[in-house]
C-alpha cells in the first residue's frame, strides 16, 4: 500500500461521524459511575456481553462488562503485556485473550482505565461460549463474590421444550439472586419499562446497522464496532435509546447526502467474527485503499439478532428465547443462513472471515461456512488468522498479501 | 498377567474389534466422545456405545474443517471419520461439553452421512434443582430420540439391566484402582490404562465379566516385590498414551490414581439400581466428579484433586493437559495453587496425540520425580 493511501484526506475529515464525541462522553460518565459506585451506595455487577442485563438495570446495579474491557485493552494495544502477565500466573497462552487480559488486569489494576471496579457479584451467561464459565469462576474465586450462572443450552438445530422450561425457571432464580445480593425487592413495573427501553434500543441499533444498505454505506463495520458499546453496556436505558436515535438521524442524513464511510465506495464486504481490536484502523484503511467498505458484520448485529423472539408485553418471559437463540448459541448451518440473509440484505461482494484464536465457538465451523458460501453463492471469501487482543498472533505481511490477493479477485469479478 | 493381553489386543485395534462385534452380533454402533454420554441408555436400546479417541495417523482431511488451534482429540476423531475409517458406525452422540466438541458436532453433522446424530445438551451447571430437573428431561429426550429414529423401544427393565452392567464395570475398575493404590507394584500403569480404555470399547457384558475377573484375580495376587516408586496422581482430560505410564515408571514414579475423563471420572459414582432408572442416571451425572466444562462449585475441582492427593498419599501430581483444551487450562492455575498449599508438588505436561520423544518426556518426568519427597 502506498503512503498516499494512508494520509488523512481533508474531505474525509469533514465527513467524520459527529456522534462519536457524544459516545465518548457517555462512556466516560458510565465508567466514572461504575468506579464510584461504592461511594454512592450502588452495587457493581460484572456480566457477560450476551447476558440478560435488564434485570440488573431494574435493580439499579451497574453492569460492567469484562469483555468490553478486553476490547478496550486490545484497542489501546495493552493486550500483550497483560496476556503475558496472565501466562506468568499459569494461564496457558492458548486461552481467550479477553479472559487472560482481564484476569491479569484485576491483579494489577491494569489496562487503559486502571482496571475495572471490583464486582459485588457476577452474572455469567454461557450463550456466547463455555469460556465465560471458566473465566467467571476464576473471578469469583479472586474477588470472593457470589456468581450466578445463567445456563442457556446450546441450540444446534432446535430450541427444545426442555431447554425452554429450564431457562424459564432460571429467570425466577436470577431475580431471587438479585434480591438477595442487592438487598431489595425486584420491581416488576420497572422491569416493564426497562424491557421496553431495551427493545427500543435494540430496534434502533438494528436501524442504525441497516443504514449501510444505502450505497455508499454511511458507516462501516469499523464504525459499528465502536458504536456497539452502548447497546452492550447500557441496553435497557434511556441513554442508549437517545444516543441511537441521534446516531440514526446522523446516518440517515449522511445517506441522503451520499456521504460514504469509504469515499468512492466500489466494493462492499461482510466481516465475520470479533474485530481485531488492535488493528481496526489498519484494516479499515487497507480495505478503503481498494475502495472497499466493510458494510456489515455478524458480530455487532448479534445484539439485536434475537429481536424476533422478544415480546414487549412479556419481556421477562421472552428473554428465555431471546437470550438462548443468539448468534453464537446456534449450529453452524443456522449461522450460515443468517450470513446468507446478510449477504443479500447488504448486497456484498465478498466476505472477510477473522479466524480468531480466542474464540472457538465463533471460529470453528468458519471453513465450512466459507465452503458453503463459495458453492452456493460463488462469493469470494478471505480468511484472516488473528486474535482479537493478542498482537503476537498477528502476522502483518502475510495478512496484507492475502488481502491484496482477495481484492484482486473481487476486482476481477466485479470490475 | 496373561489375561491382560486380551485388553491390549482390544485397544490396539479398536476399529477391528468394533467391526467384528458388528459382524458377529449385528448390533448397531454409536460413537461417543466424553464421559457425560448416557451409555446406559444406548446400551439398553441394544446398541453398542463405542468411545472414539483421536488418531495416530497424519491429519489430512480434518484440516479443511478445523483450525490448527483445535485440540488433537477433536481433529483426530474428525480425521478418522472423514477418512472413512469409522464406516462401521451407525451414528454418533455428542454430549454438550466444551466449545470444540459443540462445533465438532455441527461439522460432523454437516459433512458425514451417518444415519444417527444426537446432541445431548446437558446442563452446564449442576448445583441447582432446576438444572437437576433439566438433566432428567434431557436424558428422557435422548431416550425418545433413540426410540423414534431407530424404531425401537427401551423399557425400564432393559435400562435397569444396563445400569447393572455398567455398575459392574465401574465397580471392577474402582476395585482395580484401589488395589493398585494400596500396592502400586501389583500392576503396570499401561495395563490399567488398557483395562479402562477397553471398558469403553468392548462389548459391555463381556467387559463387565472380564474386568471383574481381573479385579478378583488381582485381589488374590501378592505383588512381586515391594514398590519403591514415588506415588504419582495424573490429572487432566484424557490420557490415550500407554507410553506415559511406562516412562513415569522408568523415571521412578508409579501412578496410583488419576482425575481423568478416561480414568476415575469415568467410573466413580455408581448409578442407583432402584427407583426410576432415568432419574438414577441423572443423579449420577449431577453428583459425579465434575469435569471442568461443568460447574458444581467454584472450587469443586481443586477440592477434588486435593482430596485425591491426600487419600492416595500422592508424592506429586502430574497435570497432563491436551494442548488447546480451554476448560482444563483455566482450572490448572488454581488447582496447582491448592496443591501447593497442601505441600503437594505438581508439574504441567502439555500433550497432543503425538507425544514428544521418549527422551524428552523422561527428562522432564525424572527431574520432577527426583525432587519429590
Amino acid at each position: 500500500m502506498s503512503e498516499e493511501h494512508l494520509k488523512k484526506d481533508p474531505e474525509k475529515e469533514k465527513m467524520k461521524v459527529k456522534s462519536i464525541k457524544k459516545m465518548k462522553e457517555i462512556m466516560t460518565a458510565y465508567y466514572i459511575d461504575a468506579k464510584t459506585a461504592a461511594q454512592n451506595g450502588k452495587k457493581v455487577a460484572w456480566i457477560t456481553s450476551g447476558g440478560p442485563v435488564e434485570p440488573l438495570i431494574v435493580m439499579d446495579a451497574i453492569p460492567v462488562y469484562p469483555e468490553n474491557h478486553g476490547a478496550m485493552i486490545g484497542a489501546s494495544k495493552m493486550g500483550v503485556d497483560l496476556c503475558e502477565k496472565a501466562e506468568d500466573m499459569g494461564y496457558c497462552r492458548d486461552i481467550c485473550s479477553y479472559a487472560r487480559s482481564d484476569i491479569a488486569a484485576s491483579t494489577v489494576n491494569g489496562g487503559p482505565i486502571g482496571g475495572l471496579p471490583a464486582p459485588d457479584f457476577l452474572v455469567c451467561c454461557n450463550n456466547i461460549c463455555g469460556t465465560v464459565l471458566k473465566w467467571y469462576e476464576v473471578q469469583a474465586r479472586y474477588y470472593k463474590v457470589p456468581l450466578f450462572i445463567f445456563d442457556t443450552p446450546f441450540c444446534h438445530t432446535e430450541f427444545s421444550s426442555e431447554a425452554r422450561k429450564y431457562v424459564r425457571s432460571q429467570i425466577d432464580e436470577y431475580i431471587k439472586f438479585l434480591e438477595v445480593v442487592c438487598g431489595k425487592k425486584f420491581d416488576m413495573d420497572k422491569m416493564k419499562e426497562v424491557g421496553r427501553l431495551s427493545l427500543q434500543g435494540q430496534r434502533l441499533w438494528q436501524d442504525v446497522l441497516d443504514t449501510t444498505m444505502n450505497k455508499p454505506a454511511p458507516m462501516s463495520a469499523f464504525d459499528a464496532f465502536f458504536h456497539l458499546a452502548l447497546i452492550v453496556t447500557l441496553r435497557g436505558t434511556q441513554t442508549a435509546v437517545d444516543y441511537y436515535t441521534m446516531l440514526l438521524e446522523e446516518m440517515k442524513e449522511r445517506a441522503a447526502q451520499k456521504i460514504g464511510a469509504v469515499p468512492n465506495e466500489r466494493y462492499r464486504l461482510l466481516w465475520d467474527n470479533l474485530p481485531v481490536w488492535f488493528k481496526t484502523k489498519w484494516l479499515s484503511d487497507k480495505f478503503a485503499s481498494y475502495d472497499a467498505c466493510l458494510v456489515a458484520d455478524t458480530y455487532t448485529s448479534a445484539w439485536c439478532g434475537s429481536l424476533e423472539y422478544l415480546d414487549e408485553n412479556d419481556f421477562l418471559g421472552s428473554m428465555v428465547e431471546g437470550y438462548t437463540r443468539i448468534y453464537l448459541n446456534i449450529g453452524v448451518d443456522e449461522m450460515l443462513k443468517i450470513i446468507k440473509k446478510m449477504i443479500k440484505k447488504y448486497d456484498v461482494d465478498g466476505i472477510v472471515m477473522h479466524s480468531n484464536r480466542s474464540c472457538k465457538p465463533y471460529s470453528l465451523g468458519q471453513y465450512d461456512i466459507m465452503k458453503s458460501l463459495q458453492r452456493d453463492t460463488g462469493l469470494p471469501s478471505l480468511m484472516i488468522e488473528a486474535d482479537m487482543v493478542d498482537e503476537r498472533a498477528w502476522s502483518e505481511s502475510q495478512i496484507e498479501t492475502r488481502i491484496d490477493a482477495f481484492m484482486e479477485i473481487i476486482k476481477q469479478k466485479k470490475g | 498377567m496373561n489375561t491382560i493381553r486380551q485388553f491390549h489386543d482390544v485397544i490396539n485395534d479398536s476399529d477391528g474389534y468394533a467391526r467384528r462385534l458388528k459382524n458377529d452380533s449385528g448390533k448397531k454402533i454409536l460413537g461417543y466422545f466424553c464421559s457425560y454420554t448416557p451409555e446406559e441408555i444406548i446400551h439398553a436400546a441394544g446398541i453398542h456405545p463405542l468411545r472414539l479417541f483421536g488418531t495416530r495417523s497424519a491429519i489430512a482431511h480434518a484440516d479443511a474443517h478445523l483450525q490448527a488451534y483445535s485440540c488433537s482429540l477433536v481433529r483426530g476423531v474428525l480425521e478418522e471419520a472423514l477418512a472413512g475409517r469409522l464406516e462401521f458406525l451407525d451414528g454418533a452422540v455428542f454430549p454438550h461439553t466444551c466449545d470444540s466438541i459443540q462445533r465438532l458436532s455441527d461439522i460432523w453433522r454437516l459433512n458425514l452421512k451417518f444415519s444417527f446424530h444426537s446432541d445431548v445438551v446437558l446442563p452446564v451447571k449442576l448445583d441447582t434443582s432446576s438444572a437437576r430437573q433439566y438433566m432428567g428431561d434431557v436424558l428422557r429426550k435422548f431416550k425418545r430420540e433413540l426410540e423414534m429414529d431407530l424404531g425401537l423401544s427401551i423399557t425400564d427393565a432393559q435400562l435397569s439391566k444396563s445400569i447393572k452392567t455398567f455398575n459392574t464395570i465401574k465397580r471392577a475398575l474402582g476395585k482395580i484402582y484401589r488395589l493398585r493404590s494400596a500396592n502400586p507394584g501389583l500392576i503396570a500403569g499401561a495395563d490399567v490404562y488398557a483395562l479402562v480404555k477397553s471398558a469403553m470399547i468392548m462389548d459391555r457384558a463381556d467387559a463387565a465379566e472380564k474386568l471383574t475377573a481381573v479385579a478378583d484375580q488381582l485381589e488374590k495376587t501378592k505383588a512381586a516385590g515391594a514398590d519403591s516408586g514415588k506415588r504419582i496422581v495424573l490429572s487432566g482430560g484424557l490420557c490415550d498414551h500407554a507410553d506415559i505410564y511406562s516412562i513415569i515408571e522408568k523415571s521412578g514414579g508409579a501412578v496410583v490414581w488419576d482425575d481423568l475423563c478416561t480414568g476415575s471420572r469415568y467410573f466413580e459414582g455408581l448409578v442407583s439400581e432402584g427407583g426410576d432408572p432415568i432419574e438414577a442416571l441423572a443423579d449420577r451425572f449431577t453428583e459425579r466428579v465434575v469435569c471442568p466444562a461443568k460447574h458444581s462449585s467454584i472450587t469443586a475441582r481443586g477440592d477434588g484433586i486435593v482430596g485425591i492427593a491426600k487419600e492416595h498419599r500422592a508424592s506429586g501430581v502430574i497435570f497432563l493437559l491436551l494442548k488447546f483444551c480451554d476448560p482444563h487450562s483455566f482450572d490448572y492455575p488454581y488447582m496447582k495453587e491448592m496443591l501447593d498449599r497442601e505441600g503437594v508438588p505438581s508439574m504441567l505436561m502439555e500433550i497432543e496425540q503425538d507425544l514428544p520423544s521418549e527422551g524428552q518426556l523422561s527428562t522432564r518426568f525424572e527431574a520432577f520425580i527426583e525432587m519429590l519427597r
